[in-house]
């Protein structure tokens, strides 16, 4: 039946040129990838848990004095072990009297108590001897960017959402837009997860790098969706016969290598940067470009696989129960 | 469309040298010892903390004053928005309850000169408290601080929102004033608007004037000729366009609830660890030159097109991250602000590479080089006009949700579902927002518009009219 339809449009329109491959068949596919990037999310949510930065949770600010050169990283590593959560290490030079600072912050529970800030002086004297760090200021402060930060962003990538959903049924109208936006944004959040899955597992701290992370996939995934979807789009014009499933097989094909070597860019660029980072010694750069590269991955996979199939089961569904009624 | 001629690609290549040089290096002068900068460059641009660090400043309240939580929450929510009005969208706060202090941090360069960031403190820290008083009567204290008298008409409370315009002044000349938008809410007592018409009527004709006073400055203190009932104060008093701006921004971010003094002001090393910058900046070169190299390798002569316009859009990127484009003001760039020109160079090379594998197609399907070019960029373009646009609603909606309350996304998006948070300025969401932005419209530019120009005048010379260069069958 279907070279009957290839042979009746082939006058009207140019002949399909390149390999068609089925990716409308690969249902089951694409529900175990997206079962296993929800369950290596909830996992690492369980098991790692979720290491929120100050930022986000509140913690403790330890400013020391010091002398001479510090070597910041050991300082690090040395804190680390009394405190047993990551710290962050910024040092400055006082602008009232011109002495050298060091900032040590982590999170902390209700804040650090006076035995523990005591062990921890204790022990970085015992390190640091040549340094002669003292004590200077202590704060427990209340988180920068809290609760209701990642709320208002949660929401700003709802509206998106939904604005990008109107956007699609609009333009994609001739192929039937509601379905295919709400797939796009469904195919959104299979990437995030990936990329939050990543980021958990890795055990980074949830900082503001994630939040740069999450905003990149968010427009990365729905650029690779609609570059799909428009091929669709403009096969239903040339190919008028042909069934959905038939346009996205072809609309998937033709977009493949392009959707490849794109990939090939955006996640050549990101492992570029983790290696440097790496190289150089600035690792908390990481926590920005792993998990990203993950999403990319994941993005790429779902572009052509996750919205479009969802998709095409959405739209096979519909006339199988308008059956069923008849 | 309007035919190409083979000088186009000289002109456009020409046009984006030009730019990015003027981008890159930026454009300064010195007269004397003084350096001047006529055009901002890539030096200019204002770092994050994240990448450059900053200043860390700790402020507490005046006089050993104890403040409730609540104070401070509102104390914090002030010195935000006034960071966000001094264009420092950047920046980390953190309140501290126990002991009752805020701490701040804000990215600043050592040496850093167009900028002070003493001044920015001390404006941070000022009470800025707005008043309107009958007569002019005050006092001086023990310590020699003039304290205002006068009866009270209307405080902070009072006023809706405040702008800054010009309007003539007796002479017919254009001066720059502080418009009021006194509140009509009268739920709490009488509104401001109720107030002030009470005030003036009562004061009309009778030579007694209303002084306005910012803390312990008289601003100015007009007469009063005729009640005012339309809920509107001008507030005059010979402001430049700078200084009317800052009254405005102090007015619209609120006073603080209580004096605040700066007990330790330092400076920090960047969140990402000192000299990142330079990570970050060779992992970016190293990467484009993959890039260039691999475009050519795939698509050969649109492929070498593609980099150019590559250059252009970043160039366009940075320009406007630097303040370049008089008509609109720079941004701080930090590690979202790079995510963001990532995104937007990853869209532009996905533009090219759409573009390019079109024209393979067209070419192979047997079209003559010229109409394979025409009509691989006209069928690309939908795809890529939707991607695009779909990424400026998302800029837009993050821009207006997370920039400063006057901003004009802001000023659109807090009237609807926004309007449950509080206007917080988060500069690392804003700063993404904008390179993604800028970077979009520079794909338009650059990576459409440009390639196009390029591709189709090449390809009118006899050398560059092989198929093989685009990539097509030798027919």
């Amino acid at each position: 039946m279907s070279t009957n339809k290839k042979k009746t449009t082939a006058s009207a329109a140019p002949a399909v040129t390149g390999k068609i491959y089925d990716f409308c068949s690969k249902k089951k596919l694409i529900l175990i990838v997206a079962v296993c990037v929800v369950i290596a999310l909830l996992a690492g949510i369980f098991i790692r848990g979720v290491k929120l930065a100050i930022e986000f949770k509140g913690g403790t600010m330890l400013t020391y004095s010091y002398s001479g050169d510090i070597d910041t990283n050991q300082l690090k590593s040395t804190a680390e072990e009394v405190v047993n959560v990551p710290v962050n290490i910024r040092t400055g030079e006082s602008l009232d009297n011109s002495g050298h600072q060091v900032t040590l912050s982590f999170t902390s529970e209700e804040g650090l108590n006076a035995d523990r800030q005591f062990e921890l002086n204790e022990v970085l004297n015992e390190n640091f001897p040549d340094n002669q760090l003292e004590l200077f200021d202590s704060s427990d402060v209340s988180p920068a960017s809290g609760r209701e930060f990642l709320l208002k962003c949660l929401v700003a990538m709802i509206v998106a959402a939904i604005l990008i959903i109107l956007y699609i049924a609009i333009r994609f109208k001739k192929i039937g837009g509601w379905s295919a936006g709400v797939c796009s944004i469904f195919a959104l959040c299979h990437d995030l997860a990936a990329a939050l899955a990543a980021s958990i597992i890795f055990g980074f701290e949830f900082n503001a790098n994630i939040v740069a992370v999450i905003l990149t996939i968010l427009g990365y995934s729905i650029n690779n969706t609609i570059v799909i979807y428009d091929r669709i789009r403009e096969n239903r014009t040339l190919y008028p016969k042909a069934s959905l499933n038939e346009l996205i097989n072809m609309g998937c094909s033709q977009s493949l290598k392009r959707s490849i070597r794109t990939s090939i860019t955006t996640i050549g660029t990101m492992i570029t940067v983790s290696i440097v980072v790496l190289v150089s010694g600035y690792t908390s750069l990481l926590s920005f470009s792993v998990p990203l590269i993950f999403g990319l991955v994941s993005g790429t996979y779902s572009s052509i696989f996750v919205a479009p199939v969802t998709w095409s089961w959405w739209k096979g569904r519909k006339p199988a129960q308008d059956d069923k009624k008849k | 469309m309007k035919k190409i001629h083979k000088s186009t690609f000289f002109i456009v290549v020409a046009f984006i040298a030009l730019f990015t040089v003027s981008a890159v290096t930026g454009f300064d002068y010195f007269y004397g010892d003084k350096n001047t900068t006529v055009v901002k460059g890539v030096d200019d641009i204002r770092l994050g903390i994240d990448i450059q660090g900053g200043v860390d400043v700790t402020f507490a309240p005046a006089d050993g004053y104890d403040a409730t939580d609540k104070q401070l929450d509102a104390a914090t929510e002030t010195i935000k928005t006034r960071l966000g009005s001094l264009g420092i969208n950047d920046n980390e706060i953190y309140s501290d309850y126990k002991s009752d202090r805020i701490i701040v941090r804000f990215p600043w360069q050592a040496g850093e000169s167009e900028y002070d960031a003493g001044a920015a403190v001390k404006e941070l820290g000022e009470m800025a408290e707005l008043t309107f008083r009958k007569g002019t009567d005050s006092e001086t204290d023990a310590e020699g601080n003039v304290i205002p008298t006068g009866e009270l008409v209307l405080s902070g409370a009072d006023i809706a929102s405040a702008s800054y315009t010009q309007q003539p002044d007796k002479n017919g000349d254009l001066e720059w004033v502080v418009t009021l938008k006194l509140s009509q809410d009268n739920s709490e007592g009488k509104s401001g608007s109720q107030k002030f018409a009470e005030a003036t009527a009562e004061l009309a004709g009778t030579g007694t004037p209303i002084s306005i006073w910012m803390d312990n400055t008289m601003i100015s203190y007009p007469s009063v000729n005729d009640a005012i009932t339309d809920g509107t104060a001008v507030i005059t008093g010979n402001f430049t366009s700078e200084t009317a701006k800052k009254l405005a921004d102090q007015i619209n971010s609120g006073a603080l609830p209580f004096k605040m003094e700066t007990t330790s002001f330092k400076t920090i090393s960047a969140t990402m660890g000192e000299g990142s910058l330079d990570a970050i900046i060779l992992a970016a070169f190293i990467a484009f030159a993959l890039i260039a190299v691999y475009m050519v390798i795939l698509y050969r002569l649109p492929g070498f097109v593609a980099v150019i316009a590559i250059i252009g859009q970043i160039a366009g990127t940075l320009a406007a991250v630097t303040g370049w484009f008089g008509f609109m003001p720079g941004s701080t760039l930090t590690i979202p602000g790079i995510a963001g020109i990532i995104l937007s160079v990853g869209m532009g090379v996905d533009a090219n590479i759409i573009t390019g594998e079109r024209i393979k197609e067209e070419l192979r399907s047997g079209k003559s080089l010229d109409s394979a070019i025409r009509v691989a960029y006209k069928r690309a373009f939908s795809a890529i006009l939707d991607g695009n646009i779909t990424n400026v609603i998302i800029a837009i909606i993050l821009m207006g949700a997370f920039g400063v309350p006057s901003s004009f996304f802001s000023k659109i998006l807090n009237s609807t579902v926004f309007r449950m948070f509080g206007a917080t300025t988060e500069g690392v969401v804003y700063s993404f927002g904008f390179t993604l932005l800028v970077g979009v419209v520079c794909n338009f530019v650059f990576g459409v518009f440009a390639s196009r120009l390029m591709v189709t005048a090449l390809s009118k010379f006899k050398s560059f009219q092989n198929r093989k260069l685009y990539g097509g069958d030798v027919k």
